[in-house]
């Protein structure tokens, strides 16, 4: 209450300096100033937290519980990915209103990110798997976002590691192992050198 | 109450359809003429060839205008507005009539019936790009801002809408938009730039438009409120480092972003331009960090989660990082957009109409601050001269430059090249690929902000052409 008398009768000398030198008055209110904090909003309680905290970390943060297999994961795979991303997980070119063929491939493209045109895939370029658990959970398939279970999402993750080459096909994975899988590209990535020196 | 506002709603209806009713009206021989006349300037067709322009509009709905003919042209009940337009009546003298009574558009205006600028979708639909060829000042109209979403456009009730903030705080809080609109907001105008805008043109000239080589990028006044006093609230851990911003698209798209830039100029907008913010653009909310790649400005933002760590998702690791095929590592965190610009006009597919006086004119902008100078080359590079800046100059907008110039009618390559302040100068092609390495697959190619070359031919046509030598 003291602080604030003091306040104000600063604002009334100031106005009244201001005033003198044939200045705008500053506007009484703006001298109680803002408050350093507001309560508006409401606690957010742990349910409202885990019905929207989706994300996977690398070190396996965030993976729910459930297990998938490579083959298991054929079966998913076929059924909700291969119309897009093709039986060969190559990609399919031309379908309407959707990235391109390149855009859409999951496997190969190893050897090619130093050339000009690197092939980059979930074998070739993603440094984490858990991103890929992550991704299909949070946006695929397309036609179906969040449909697939827990169960599903590892298996097909499986079937895409597994086609890939990057993780043998006899493996289970669940929240323990797919954090410890590791991608062909996981030490391709550099921090931002920019600005670029050019003359 | 509630049949009040219907009564209210009915009224706007007959009011609208009164003043569409009287589409199929015939027009009189003046107004066809006048329509004619706009159809028929050089100026408008030959400079501004790429915009649909009347007599596209009009031979897409069947009628085709011929001079002397024009009294043939009926008006049909179907005839279409350009997008953002309403068909009205034209008469012959708008001096000897009254006009249109206020509240006929419902309370909310529209463009005029005689303006065609709109948005061009790729054929994928994954971007739109803003007609910077025709564009005025600085401010993009919010229903010509650039488009880049990964999931379409989700329909939000903003009642049904909040924003949760969890994670290494000290107090999770979940905010409405109610809410977040008590809070002390900012103003601030800045551009938006998508980090893919452009890598098309890295190794040759490849789109025929500024819309299409340039037009991710589009500056609004953004209305919100600083992140920082968001996480003042909650409160952080020591150890927070980055903070996961999770949308509520399909994509439920998400990225990481460095705790330093949220206490810095991060906002949570939700206005643009004066009025609620679009729904393109991530309505009811949207984190946005100026200066940034568009695509780690959060659209329909539900979440943000901080953390020690970053991620790692899908858009910050195999999309919107850099390869560098020199050595096949790529840069991961790219976020700034760096000194940029391009002449709007004359740019490419329009058409001189002859020698003479033209004000060469363009956007300028920089993520680190503001533009200092424009340059502009009308002999390929070979010399330099400064533009105007139109002011104020404002850090992390788009400025306008303009540069008086007579043409000798002799084929000429027209050049911007902005420098912020900086000190940092936009490179050339070749310099860019010297440093990343060549990548013939544009659309990888992020942050391309290379000087733009327009080429212009002696017949007046001007053309996307690389820069020689």
């Amino acid at each position: 209450m003291c602080t604030r008398r003091v306040d104000r009768t600063r604002a009334v000398l100031l106005a009244a300096v201001l005033a003198a030198l044939g200045l705008a008055a500053p506007d009484l209110a703006l001298a109680q100033g803002y408050p350093g904090t507001f309560d508006f909003g409401a606690t957010a309680t742990q349910q409202e937290i885990a019905a929207v905290a989706i994300a996977v970390a690398p070190d396996g943060k965030g993976l729910p519980a459930g297990k998938g297999t490579y083959a298991a994961g054929k079966t998913v795979y076929e059924q909700a990915c291969a119309a897009c991303h093709g039986a060969d997980l190559k990609g399919v070119a031309g379908i309407p209103n959707m990235p391109t063929g390149p855009a859409l491939r999951l496997s190969g493209g190893r050897g090619t990110l130093n050339t000009p045109n690197p092939v980059m895939t979930v074998e070739s370029y993603w440094p984490h798997a858990t991103t890929l658990f992550d991704y299909v959970r949070r946006a695929m398939p397309f036609q179906a976002p969040g449909s697939l279970t827990a169960d599903e999402i590892y298996a097909v993750v499986a079937y895409i590691l597994g086609e890939g080459n990057v993780i043998d096909r006899s493996i289970v994975l669940d929240a323990q192992t797919l954090p410890r899988v590791r991608m062909p590209n996981r030490d391709g990535f550099i921090p931002d050198p920019r600005p670029e020196f050019f003359k | 109450m509630h049949s009040a506002e219907t009564e209210l709603s009915n009224m706007k209806a007959r009011a609208i359809e009164e003043a569409l009713g009287r589409l199929g009206e015939p027009i009189t021989e003046a107004q066809a003429r006048s329509l004619s006349a706009l159809q028929d300037c050089e100026c408008k067709d030959g400079m501004f060839a790429l915009a649909p322009s009347r007599r596209g509009l009009l031979a897409g709905t069947g009628m085709v205008a011929a001079v002397g003919m024009t009294a043939m042209l009926p008006r049909r009940a179907d005839a279409k507005a350009p997008p953002g337009a309403v068909e009205y009546p034209v008469p012959a003298d708008p001096t000897k009539e009254q006009g249109r009574m206020m509240g006929v558009d419902g309370g909310y205006g529209s463009r005029s019936q005689f303006e065609t600028e709109v948005r061009w979708a790729n054929p994928r639909k994954t971007a739109a790009f803003s007609p910077l060829q025709n564009s005025y000042g600085t401010i993009t109209p919010s229903g010509l801002h650039y488009e880049r979403h990964h999931a379409g456009i989700p329909n939000i009730d903003p009642a049904k809408h909040s924003l949760i903030i969890h994670g290494m705080v000290d107090r999770p809080i979940k905010y409405s938009l109610a809410d977040l609109k008590r809070f002390p907001t900012v103003s601030r105008t800045y551009f938006m730039e998508c980090s893919g805008t452009t890598g098309s043109e890295i190794m040759r000239a490849s789109e025929p438009t500024v819309q299409r080589t340039h037009g991710l990028v589009s500056t609004s006044e953004w209305t919100g409120v600083p992140l920082s006093t968001l996480l003042k609230q909650t409160g952080l851990k020591p150890e927070a480092a980055w903070v996961l911003a999770e949308g509520a698209d399909a994509a439920v798209m998400t990225r990481s972003v460095p705790i330093d830039k949220c206490l810095s100029d991060a906002l949570i907008v939700f206005a643009q331009n004066g009025e609620a913010m679009r729904p393109e653009q991530g309505y009811p909310m949207r984190l946005f960090l100026p200066g940034w790649e568009g695509n780690i400005s959060i659209k329909w933002l539900r979440r943000l989660e901080v953390s020690d760590k970053p991620y790692y998702t899908r858009e910050e690791t195999s999309k919107y990082s850099d390869i560098i095929t020199t050595s096949g590592k790529a840069r991961i965190f790219t976020f700034t957009m760096e000194a940029k610009s391009a002449i709007t006009f004359p740019s490419g597919e329009m058409k001189l109409p002859g020698p003479g006086f033209y004000e060469i004119t363009g956007l300028a902008w920089s993520g680190r601050g503001k533009i200092a100078r424009v340059e502009i080359s009308t002999d390929s590079g070979k010399s330099w001269s400064l533009a105007s800046l139109q002011v104020p100059v404002l850090a992390v907008s788009q400025t306008r430059f303009r540069f008086p110039w007579i043409w000798d009618g002799k084929p000429a390559v027209i050049q911007s090249r902005a420098t912020d302040e900086t000190g940092y100068s936009q490179p050339t092609h070749a310099q860019l690929i010297a440093e990343r390495g060549p990548l013939e697959s544009g659309s990888l190619f992020y942050h391309m902000n290379a000087i733009q070359s327009w080429g212009i031919a002696a017949d007046g046509s001007v053309k996307n052409v690389h820069p020689p030598g």
